[in-house]
């Protein structure tokens, strides 16, 4: 009689791609999603980990390929297995799924930092014609060295309904203002946890998942100037400020200059009033 | 414009106005032209030595730090020649070091 234990081991071996054809050795499956199952594979030729993609068409590795960016996966090599599902092997990225970094990191500055360089990549995919039509925090990876990149870039159509914009939901045309809505989407994600979000934050997120894409920034760069504006204390494109906000901002940014001269003056009282007894 | 000669030109305008404040105490207005000197001269001072530690080391905090200790030190050489007013002097003399060191660390060069 075969034991549940290897009855599972058995499936789980016959689950598992056969790279007998290729150059790399599989060691164990290290992510699934909806495109495919990634794989932990080991290159003996030039003693190195990767990581390998098996899905069913190879569009995800030409359109991979065709983007060379620091913030996107590049890919080592592409192929066809004996089963006849396509492969893909890529760098092999050392780090945390965006979510799990959200859950370790409160600093807002710092997670608008992440989330300007998820920005960068998307844009610069735009600028060659490819839509990602599936960002979220699952899909980016923040590297050891806090570095992004943002991957499966290889999803025809399908998206996930929380980071969607209406016009992909309802199945039809997309542009990169689609990306730009589900951007809008995890910055909201981003934000989330904050006890007051700052308004200009609430004005951004609201211009990037506006339903009328007409509505919503043009594209990830100029969602990504406002996130730089915002963390530079300067005005953002999406928000209109009352004359309390400019001064608040004007506070904000210079509030260590303006903490040394109130020390300054108030110093200087104290020694009049001193020398005037 | 350097950072070194910056620190001069905020630290002499700090200075100028810092000996001014003087004209508020009766007891000292009569030799307000004298205060305004050394007090241009010790804030232009604070603010070379501002401007000289912001061209090697590119930090705000260290740079106040530094701004509030040559200012403090200045002011205290200032004060010893009087023969008094320490508090008066130097209190203020630092601070007036910590703010062209922040001036010295925000300035870009051209």
């Amino acid at each position: 009689m075969i034991s549940d234990r290897v009855l599972a081991r058995l499936k789980t071996a016959a689950e598992l791609p056969d790279l007998s054809g290729t150059r790399y050795r599989l060691i164990e499956e290290i992510g699934r999603g909806g495109m495919g199952v990634v794989y932990l594979a080991e290159d003996p030729e030039l003693g190195r980990q990767v990581a390998i993609k098996v899905l069913d068409d190879g569009r995800e590795a030409r359109v991979l390929a065709s983007l060379e960016h620091p913030g996107i996966v590049p890919v080592h090599e592409a192929g066809v297995l004996p089963d006849g599902r396509s492969y893909y092997a890529m760098k092999l990225i050392r780090g945390r799924r965006l979510d799990a970094f959200l859950a370790q990191t409160t600093h807002l500055p710092d997670r608008l930092r992440v989330f300007q360089r998820v920005c960068e990549p998307v844009a610069f995919a735009h600028a060659h014609g490819v839509v990602h039509r599936d960002l979220k925090p699952q899909n980016i990876m923040v590297g050891e060295f806090g570095e992004v990149l943002v991957m499966d870039w290889g999803a025809p159509g399908m998206g996930t309904p929380a980071f969607m914009a209406p016009e992909q939901e309802a199945g039809g045309e997309v542009d990169a203002r689609a990306d730009v809505f589900a951007l809008g989407r995890m910055l909201e994600v981003m934000l989330r946890g904050e006890s007051r979000i700052p308004k200009p934050l609430a004005s951004i997120c609201r211009c990037a998942t506006e339903p009328e894409p007409a509505a919503r920034y043009e594209g990830a760069l100029a969602l990504a100037a406002d996130i730089a504006a915002y963390l530079d204390h300067m005005p953002v494109r999406a928000h209109r400020e009352s004359i309390l906000d400019r001064l608040l901002r004007f506070v904000s940014k210079h509030r260590t200059l303006l903490a040394l001269v109130a020390a300054y003056l108030a110093m200087r009282i104290i020694v009049i009033l001193w020398l005037g007894r | 414009m350097g950072k070194v000669w910056f620190g001069v030109l905020i630290g002499g305008v700090l200075g100028i106005v810092d000996g001014l404040t003087s004209w508020f105490t009766p007891a000292v207005r009569a030799q307000l032209a004298g205060i305004v000197m050394g007090s241009t001269f010790k804030g232009a001072l604070a603010g070379a030595v501002a401007g000289w530690f912001a061209r090697r080391v590119n930090s705000v905090p260290l740079g106040i730090l530094v701004g509030l200790a040559v200012g403090l030190l200045l002011a205290y050489g200032v004060a010893a020649m009087q023969h008094g007013y320490y508090f008066e002097i130097m209190l203020p003399g630092s601070l007036v070091g910590a703010i062209a060191g922040y001036a010295t660390q925000k300035h870009q060069t051209s």
